[in-house]
């Protein structure tokens, strides 16, 4: 059984590695984009402009309503759709996609966006305003009070709620490979489907989803102890 | 006759698959029921293991809680559904009946997955009943049994309820991928209709449906969060010091 998990042209180790590794990657980069949209959502929901306060609403409430698959769907086929009218808008008919690497990541980035955004609210709510008066007291400008005060201070609240995010956003990943991304899950397929053996590969799957789910429990882990620094426990 | 008047007065496409949407949000609507109903008769008995000072039952319980929330409901579908069909032992035995239909193979992956989730989440409220009361119940000469089942279970239910309400609209979400595995719930009418139009429209309905049954479920689990905490809401009388002119009787 385990011929067909080795390394090497016999075996398709070497492709589930390959595909985890394409997981990592479309992981961390939706990541980055969903940390910086609930950043922006979440500063226009504290924010006392109505109109923003009220896009950031639509925009949290209908991603959070509707299943993650449909997200991944649309974006990809909207999004290809999408960027064929804009060619046609400049006369070139041609036939365009959007790459399904793209495609997931502005999806899994907009989920972990709205779901985020919240956390993030909540920390920035969490930090005593005391502080912030201080900060202003002291003759600091809004932006000072804002990148010395509140964001650092911000982080310790808002770091168990990412990390539940994460995990969420690390299995979401696997959604991907319904729109033909080479991830993990898609090349467990593929060996499942080739060598009848789909127990031993969605197993193997499973396993190094496992894996990665430790290692960012560990991770989360010591964020959070480095966050809290300093700080005296009840 | 829904669907009539869905195709008189809908968008072009709405009135042609109404009666397949209406088909998918049935079967998406009882795999909820069903999933929830059973997952949760798992998961108090899975919490009860977790919080116990038994380290078998507590460690096995840990486990079971950790792979199924550590691994992607997806793949949990396809080990089922499809791995478990690689085995000859399997497909002769009487298991087989239930393991060969896609829809048993989806409501039982759902109902494990959410059970292992909801008994965290009761593992945290049993955990945050005040442990006063837990004592005063010592106190009073109840069981250990008795305990749980009049005061810590009650109390860790009321706690919890809105990280569970929270769970099943989560558990609605995750029904989605048993479209993936040729369940006709309403994401595998949807990719089907899809896949012969090509138009974004079938999208938009199928968010609309999906919106519509998360607002309904929110609404019933707030209405259930009202009545379970009916006891510590103001009475009318402490309203009508609190509030002049609130309430009929001083």
């Amino acid at each position: 059984m385990f011929e067909v998990l080795s390394y090497g042209p016999n075996g398709f180790g070497d492709e589930l590695l390959q595909g985890a590794w394409l997981t990592i990657q479309l992981a961390v980069v939706s990541l980055l984009f969903g940390l910086v949209m609930g950043l922006l959502t979440a500063a226009a929901k504290l924010s006392r402009n109505h109109v923003a306060r009220f896009f950031a609403g639509v925009y949290t409430t209908l991603i959070r309503g509707i299943p993650e698959m449909l997200v991944v769907l649309v974006v990809y086929f909207g999004g290809s759709q999408l960027l064929r009218l804009m060619l046609d808008f400049f006369g070139d008919r041609g036939y365009v996609e959007i790459s399904a690497f793209a495609a997931g990541v502005l999806a899994l980035g907009l989920v972990f966006g709205a779901f985020s955004s919240e956390v993030f609210r909540g920390a920035f709510l969490a930090v005593p305003k005391g502080q912030v008066e201080a900060g202003i007291a002291c003759g600091m400008a809004p932006r000072q009070v804002f990148f010395r005060i509140r964001m650092p201070q911000m982080w310790r609240f808002a770091i168990p709620g990412l990390g539940n995010l994460w995990m969420v956003l690390l299995k979401d990943t696997s959604l991907v490979s319904v729109v033909a991304l080479d991830e993990l899950l898609r090349w467990s397929k593929v060996a499942a489907e080739t060598t009848s053996r789909p127990f031993t590969f969605y197993i193997a799957a499973a396993v190094i989803y496992l894996f990665f789910t430790i290692i960012s429990d560990v991770g989360r882990h010591y964020a959070e102890k480095r966050a809290n620094r300093g700080v005296r426990m009840a | 006759m829904f669907c009539d008047v869905v195709a008189a007065i809908g968008p072009e496409h709405a009135g042609r698959f109404c009666s397949r949407f209406v088909d998918g949000t049935w079967v998406t609507i009882k795999l909820l029921i069903e999933s929830s109903i059973v997952g949760l008769m798992i998961a108090v008995p899975m919490a009860l293991a977790r919080v116990s000072h038994s380290r078998v039952l507590s460690g096995v319980s840990y486990a079971y809680i950790y792979v199924f929330r550590g691994t992607p409901l997806l793949v949990q579908l396809f080990i089922i559904y499809y791995g478990l069909a690689q085995f000859q032992a399997v497909r002769e035995s009487v298991v087989w009946i239930v393991l060969r239909d896609a829809y048993w193979c989806g409501l039982i992956t759902l109902t494990l997955n959410t059970s292992a989730y909801v008994a965290e989440i009761l593992r945290g409220g049993i955990r945050a009943v005040p442990h006063g009361e837990v004592e005063a119940a010592r106190a009073c000469g109840m069981s250990t049994a008795l305990t749980y089942r009049r005061l810590i279970l009650p109390m860790a239910f009321r706690i919890a309820w809105p990280a569970y309400g929270n769970e099943v609209i989560l558990l609605l979400k995750g029904s989605a991928l048993v479209s993936t595995i040729t369940v006709f719930d309403l994401m595998g009418v949807t990719r089907t209709i899809f896949s012969r139009t090509y138009s974004l429209d079938i999208f938009v309905y199928a968010g609309f449906i999906y919106f519509a049954i998360t607002f309904v479920l929110t609404g019933l689990f707030r209405a259930a969060e009202y009545r379970l905490n009916r006891h510590m809401r103001d009475r009318p009388r402490t309203a009508a010091v609190l509030r002049p002119g609130v309430g009929s009787q001083g």
